[in-house]
């Protein structure tokens, strides 16, 4: 069977199953809306945890950046990965015995004012509105590649698709959908890492065979760096960032993790505060399992690449590479007219896309117009390590349509969760909360429904017509989750002194130092400059970390300057640190 | 302070003991083994890996996740020790 047959029959059937579990776990109540009622197991949510964290970007774009950074990209690792500690120990049994729906309401309570619950659903809506916008453009890539449609039908059908079962589950129904996401995405992953990993060290899990020998009694990551070395790289294991920036990016990543309110909402999803702690033991677990073969993947993928296309004729070269020529991802320009292709150390075009001039050169390769004057001959994207790794390593077609049904597993799930923290906040902390305290449960769970359905909506216009700062945002997203949510609710939780006037002046100070670094670096605001001119030497990517760190200075110089909480403010924090008598997650 | 109170923040200073000691292991595995210290760890080898680059991409993450489970058993034992468990 052809790949596009197999790829509409797995890809139907996964969508005939979420959509099973969607009209099965239909939501009755704002709390089965909000919170799924809060009695899921702590495995479901563990691993609804992990499908709505593993987005398309960590499916299909996380291992390609890894295989061009190599060490650098442990950044992504361990960042992406080690704030599930700080989830655990710092941040989700408390909350969870604190018992409300969302993390505004926390804010809200904690600092006894509605002005620090506004700041934080500012935060959220932002936050999630970047993320959510990646996560269409996602689903629309993945669609057009694998299934010839257009990107814009992909994207329409991706919005139907988490529209049915967000609007009729609320949570309820996305937990269990992303149940059966995470089966088929951690599936999907695997399966051609294996494959891979037999294929080029004869050891079944990629884990080790990263670290195993190759045909020639090599070690892979050696031959890998004699490679790298030999065209001019630098070490696959070295890298080129400054230890600095690797350590302020790596902090910034972790505590934004930690700080990303439809990460903090699941664990008001599960019965007890036992259960918050082993959850996100759970959700850790099965977010490795994908986490530690990405790496892997990098380096196979990495060689792989370099061992077929390194001065080979290109007359020689297999179809994939054609193919992907042809869909834009490759471009290939003789430079020094050997008909042999050049791969080296540096880009090979002006500018970061190739610019196709629409004919064939002597070879039939496509020409472009863009070519610098570098030794360099190769240009290759990097999203197509993960997409292309099957064709590359001649996999059956079934293992090239389980990756695209892993891919918009990865894209919907995620996509599902940021709407719902997006209707909640709007639902719940904004009218519920603020504008219309007097309105019913049934109103409530109305204008939830409603406004998920123009979240999606405006989600989907993104997607649509992605705004050309998609991808500086999702870092600013972290950023920000970092200087401003994440020092406010430890410091809620750890500090019983800290009072109302800390918080707030720390979050709006975090909040703006980090979105004028982003801005003046990022988008070239107020002078712009050059890394030249980074603060500390520290990327935007990283500058979460000195946010972060400015916040709780301020958080806690102002509140030993004003006066402390209210006595009944005092009284919550005791409380939230003892584990017993959580209850239900209550809406009062 | 009332009985209960006391009960209540020697629970939680034995809570916050657990917490820096975990800590400490994560900042170290990750921020130690992985970046600051990463050179100086590379001239050792497992099997295949140089060990910094090994921490970094795979030790790491194995130990944030035995990290957490030691963290449910301790706190489990804890809420026991203290009556807090239901």
């Amino acid at each position: 069977m052809s790949v596009q047959l197999w790829t509409w029959i797995l890809v139907g059937l996964s969508f005939a199953l979420y959509f099973g579990i969607a009209i099965w776990a239909r939501a009755g109540s704002t709390k089965e809306f909000y919170v799924a009622g809060g009695g899921v197991s702590p495995l479901a949510n563990g691993m609804a945890t992990a499908a709505d964290w593993m987005s398309a970007a960590s499916f299909i774009s996380m291992a390609g950046l890894i295989s061009f950074m190599g060490y650098d990209g442990s950044v992504f690792l361990m960042g992406w990965t080690g704030g599930y500690v700080l989830l655990a120990l710092l941040l989700a049994p408390y909350l969870r015995k604190f018992g409300k729906f969302t993390v505004p309401d926390f804010i809200g309570d904690r600092y006894y004012s509605n002005t620090a619950r506004t700041v934080a659903v500012i935060c959220a809506l932002i936050v999630s509105f970047t993320y959510v916008a990646g996560q269409m453009r996602g689903v629309g890539i993945v669609f057009s590649q694998f299934l010839q449609v257009d990107i814009n039908l992909g994207v329409l059908i991706g919005m139907t698709v988490v529209l049915i079962f967000a609007f009729l589950g609320g949570m309820k129904g996305i937990t269990y959908t992303q149940v059966a996401q995470y089966c088929v995405l951690i599936f999907a992953f695997m399966v051609p890492a294996v494959f891979i990993s037999i294929q080029m060290t004869g050891n079944v899990i990629p884990q080790i065979g990263m670290g195993s020998k190759v045909e020639g009694g090599m070690y892979l990551l050696d031959k890998l760096d004699a490679l790298h070395t030999e065209l001019g790289f630098n070490e696959y294991t070295s890298g080129t960032k400054s230890t600095w920036d690797v350590f302020a990016i790596t902090l910034a990543l972790m505590v934004g993790t930690a700080g990303l309110p439809h990460v903090i909402v699941r664990f008001f999803t599960v019965p007890k505060v036992k259960d918050a702690r082993k959850s996100a033991g759970y959700a850790l677990l099965l977010i490795a399992v994908l986490y530690t073969t990405a790496p892997a993947i990098a380096v196979f993928s990495r060689t792989n690449l370099i061992e077929t296309v390194s001065n080979t004729n290109y007359t020689e070269v297999p179809e994939w590479f054609k193919n992907w020529e042809n869909t834009g991802l490759i471009a290939w320009n003789d430079k020094n007219d050997d008909g042999k292709i050049q791969y080296m150390a540096g880009s090979a075009i002006e500018g970061k896309k190739p610019n196709y001039s629409g004919d064939r050169g002597e070879y039939g390769q496509r020409l472009i117009s863009n070519p610098n004057d570098k030794a360099n001959e190769l240009y290759v994207d990097r999203d197509i390590m993960v997409l292309a790794n099957p064709e590359i390593a001649n996999l059956p077609n079934w293992v090239i349509a389980l990756v695209a049904a892993g891919g918009i597993a990865a894209a919907l799930s995620t996509a599902a969760g940021l709407l719902l923290v997006i209707s909640t906040s709007v639902s719940h902390d904004l009218i519920k909360k603020q504008l219309k305290p007097e309105i019913s449960e049934k109103g409530e769970l109305r204008a939830a429904r409603i406004s998920i359905f123009v979240a999606v909506v405006i989600a989907g216009y993104f997607g649509i017509n992605p705004p050309g700062f998609v991808a500086a945002v999702v870092a600013l997203a972290f950023g920000l989750a970092a200087a401003s949510f994440f020092p406010a609710i430890i410091l809620g939780i750890f500090d019983k002194r800290m009072n109302k006037e800390g918080a707030i002046a720390g979050m709006i100070v975090g909040m703006l130092l980090m979105l004028f670094y982003m801005m003046k670096f990022k988008l070239d605001m107020f002078g712009g400059g050059t890394s030249e001119d980074w603060w500390f030497g520290t990327s935007p990517e990283g500058f979460g970390t000195v946010a972060m760190v400015v916040n709780v200075v301020i958080s806690v110089t102002v509140s030993r300057l004003t006066s402390a909480p209210p006595q009944h403010v005092q009284e919550i924090v005791e409380n939230i640190r003892i584990p017993s008598g959580a209850g239900e997650a209550q809406s009062h | 302070m009332s009985d209960k109170q006391k009960h209540a923040s020697a629970y939680w200073k034995e809570n916050v003991r657990y917490l820096s000691i975990l800590l400490a292991i994560w900042f170290i595995v990750s921020y130690g083994c992985g970046i600051l210290f990463k050179d100086a760890l590379n001239t050792f080898k497992l099997g295949g890996f140089k060990l910094g680059f090994w921490f970094a991409q795979q030790g790491s993450i194995y130990v944030f996740v035995i990290l957490i489970f030691v963290y449910v058993r301790l706190m489990n034992k804890l809420d026991k020790k203290y009556g807090f468990d239901e």
